[in-house]
């Protein structure tokens, strides 16, 4: 693989103009995935900051920092905001947005209109719920469960709802113009099964946007007219069923947690190939369990209500699929592990991360699976167990992939190199931190402590101090990037058009890439992973 | 390595002339096409999802209250709701001609049905303007102020919660369907589309008849409950 064969051109997809309005303006699949990436890190240190109040107010068992109101909105600020503004947005939206058409061998999505549109969309719906925030915020839980949100109430629930029905479109349409632009806009010679795996991953997540968000989307707006318009659609009084809102949310929001996890999944695929310098072992049932990730997450929402007084025959049918959906999960993790082996690690800071990411979701999905038992997910429903399981997926999982990625894309983006013992440093601390923070929160759970709760039983204080101890371990580890990434825009080794000797299209053209990403359009011959061992021995 | 070898375009040379519907980033007006369309079509089911969640309600609580559902369907006004079906069937009609219209290059006859198409859809809005009315009138409009006589009355309160939610957003698409169409219509008068290429108005024209065909659904669901024992 030989770097100089690019032609490195002094223009290039961030100099070849300048102005804000050629930002805010841009039709640059680029452009946009970093203004995306500006307001996802701007949401990511809001969330961390309502999750810092969390965890001090947790370091003693009296409510002596917030009141139980204020830290009911610190809770469901904290949910709202990691879930909707950083967690769904940030492989898809930032990473995909960046690097998908690169991969493929486009020019652009194939639609680059709709795709800035979206990401105002997005913004338009983050101020609306900033504003809620600055009113006075929201105390509903993330969930907005009925009758509580349309009764109840008396915080911003409304302007908060608007703002995520917004923020739905930006996600549907992203989707939409993912899926178009993996159908129709692949180079010559990009087969299907020639595709990098991180495309599966956005192509299955990009179908659970498109067919999920327009029904959380009604959902919330059928909440909304009952709030506003007294339409009695979920009304207890006349009739109506709460739970039915817990279905029709769930309906979307458990698939949302495989728009978390699957784009991470993606990121993983090609990192553990490249920094291993292998094929991904059984490439095609690493994209199967994708597609069929997407399809079975589509069928198991009825997990969340086990103790909402459903049916036990349905609830028996859903344990048995939430089960199901650990096996795609598991032969990803299987053909990941395989990959490494005899392989040639490359130690190196995405590698670092990814091997986080394993250690962190494999404790989340087998914890899934405890909850996913009957008997078991009546004792720990609605404990610090659920609070620990979802966050080693969606959290360790998500954003440990979502940094893999900004890691080894990043000097494609900025043509920079960033300090790579200190990026091995964060992604050590965050690993450390993460399993201080969430690890203890099992065992929490287990011993009956209730989430959502600002005050606790003297005898769980330990375990909270430990908690809290290792969310601060954890916030450095995250803000840690921030510092070594601005400094490599200063001062960082000029990357190449391939600083990882990876395979794939995007690591063909210069860095930062050209505005229309190639000088000509690439065809493409063999497989995403077409790595060899003893290259890298020679490098 | 092999790949980034870059192709030959020759078919496509850069000397070549493009059509100026063409955008940049597509190799041929074909590829645009068919990226448009399926575009389309995936943002039909987005719609078909959307109003999915709302009907799902629907079924529920019909199956829970048949009784409240008859009742509360016999209240809406079958006349009006019979003539909007075919006022937006006919609608559909006229969309179909605009479409074939523009294929064959007839700019007068595409700007000529598309007129009447969107009067159709405002006689569709202005019928729906009525009924609701008639609905305030009869306190038929959930809240503090709805009134129904009966032992059902918060089931039908139900009925007409999801009859409010269901044609609400329905003619809020309408409202939109009646913008793109103005769009259309504006390029259309600067004779924008060819036999060619006319990949706006085909859109345009899936979404309008998705539109009709969300009422067509709408119409029976919640007019024709239960109306053999009272015609009309």
């Amino acid at each position: 693989m030989d770097t100089t064969a690019v032609v490195e051109s002094p223009v290039n997809f961030l100099n070849h103009r300048h102005t804000v309005a050629s930002w805010l303006l841009t039709k640059d699949h680029k452009r946009i995935g970093i203004l995306y990436f500006v307001f996802v890190s701007f949401a990511f240190m809001l969330g961390g900051i309502f999750a810092a109040l969390i965890r001090m107010e947790l370091t003693t068992p009296a409510g002596d920092l917030l009141s139980a109101d204020v830290y009911n909105r610190m809770f469901t600020m904290h949910g709202i905001t990691m879930i909707f503004f950083v967690l769904i947005p940030a492989v898809p939206a930032v990473l995909g947005n960046f690097v998908l058409p690169l991969m493929i061998g486009a020019k652009d999505v194939a639609f680059p209109r709709l795709n800035l549109l979206s990401w105002y969309i997005f913004v338009t719906g983050f101020f609306f719920t900033l504003a809620a925030m600055i009113l006075g915020g929201v105390d509903t839980g993330w969930t907005f469960y009925t009758p509580y949100s349309t009764q109840g109430s008396e915080s911003y629930v409304l302007i908060t709802g608007i703002g995520i029905f917004i923020t739905g479109f930006s996600s549907i349409l992203t989707g939409l113009n993912f899926i178009v632009t993996v159908h129709r806009m692949r180079a010559p010679g990009m087969t299907w099964f020639r595709l990098p795996l991180f495309i599966w991953a956005i192509y299955a997540t990009s179908l659970v946007q498109v067919l999920g968000t327009p029904v959380v989307a009604i959902t919330i707006a059928m909440l909304a007219m009952e709030r506003t318009l007294h339409l009695g659609i979920f009304d207890p009084r006349l009739g109506g069923d709460p739970v039915l809102f817990q279905h029709l949310f769930w309906f979307y929001s458990h698939p949302a947690v495989y728009i978390m996890i699957l784009p991470a999944m993606g990121v993983i695929s090609e990192t553990i190939a490249c920094f291993s310098r292998k094929n991904v072992f059984g490439y095609s049932f690493v994209a199967f369990s994708s597609l069929a990730i997407a399809v079975f997450g589509f069928l198991v929402w009825a997990h969340h209500l086990f103790v909402a007084g459903i049916s036990p025959y349905s609830a028996l049918i859903f344990s048995f699929l939430s089960f199901a959906v650990a096996i795609p999960s598991a032969v990803k993790t299987f053909n990941w592990t395989a990959t490494l082996y005899k392989g040639a690690i490359w130690w190196k800071s995405p590698m670092i991360f990814s091997f986080g990411f394993l250690g962190l979701f494999l404790i989340g999905g087998l914890t899934g699976l405890f909850l996913a038992s009957l008997g078991l997910d009546i004792h720990l429903t609605d404990t610090y167990f659920v609070v620990a399981h979802f966050h080693y997926i969606m959290v360790g999982g998500g954003i440990m992939g979502y940094f893999a990625g900004l890691h080894f894309w990043w000097p494609k983006a900025t043509g920079r190199m960033y300090n790579d013992t200190a990026a091995k440093f964060a992604a050590l601390l965050i690993f450390v931190g993460f399993n201080l923070t969430f690890g203890p929160q099992f065992i929490l759970g287990y011993l009956g402590m209730p989430r959502r709760y600002h005050v606790y039983p003297p005898e769980f204080q330990v375990l909270n101090v430990l908690s809290s101890a290792g969310a601060s371990i954890l916030a450095v580890g995250y803000a840690l990037p921030a510092f070594y990434f601005v400094a490599s825009l200063f001062n960082g080794e000029k990357a190449g058009a391939n600083p990882w000797k990876a395979t794939g299209l995007e690591w063909t053209t210069q860095s930062p890439p050209l505005p229309d990403n190639f000088p000509e359009t690439p065809v493409v011959t063999e497989g995403a992973y077409a790595y060899s061992k003893r290259e890298m021995k020679v490098a | 390595m092999p790949n980034g070898v870059v192709a030959t375009h020759d078919e496509h040379g850069h000397g070549g002339h493009h059509h100026p519907a063409l955008q940049h980033h597509f190799e041929s007006l074909e590829q645009q096409l068919e990226a448009s369309t399926l575009g389309m079509w995936l943002f039909l089911v987005t719609e078909v999802m959307f109003f999915g969640g709302m009907i799902c309600a629907y079924m529920l609580y019909r199956i829970w209250y048949p009784v409240a559902w008859a009742e509360g369907s016999n209240e809406l006004n079958i006349v009006m709701g019979g003539t909007n079906t075919a006022v937006l069937i006919v609608s559909s009609l006229t969309m179909a001609l605009a479409v074939r219209s523009a294929q064959t290059g007839n700019r007068k006859a595409t700007m000529g049905f598309l007129v009447v198409t969107m009067l159709l859809g405002l006689t569709f809005l202005v019928i729906k303007f009525f009924e609701y009315k008639e609905k305030f009138e009869l306190h038929h409009v959930p809240g503090p102020y709805f009134h129904y006589e009966g032992p059902l009355s918060g089931e039908v309160q139900i009925f007409f919660s999801l009859y409010f939610a269901l044609t609400g957003v329905h003619a809020l698409h309408m409202i939109i369907g009646f913008c793109l169409l103005s769009v259309i219509l504006w390029m259309a008068y600067r004779d924008r589309f060819s036999p060619e290429w006319y990949t706006p108005i085909e859109l345009a024209g899936l979404y309008w008849h998705f539109v009709d065909i969300v009422w067509i659904f709408l119409f029976p669901l919640l007019y024709l409950v239960d109306r053999s024992h009272h015609i009309v």
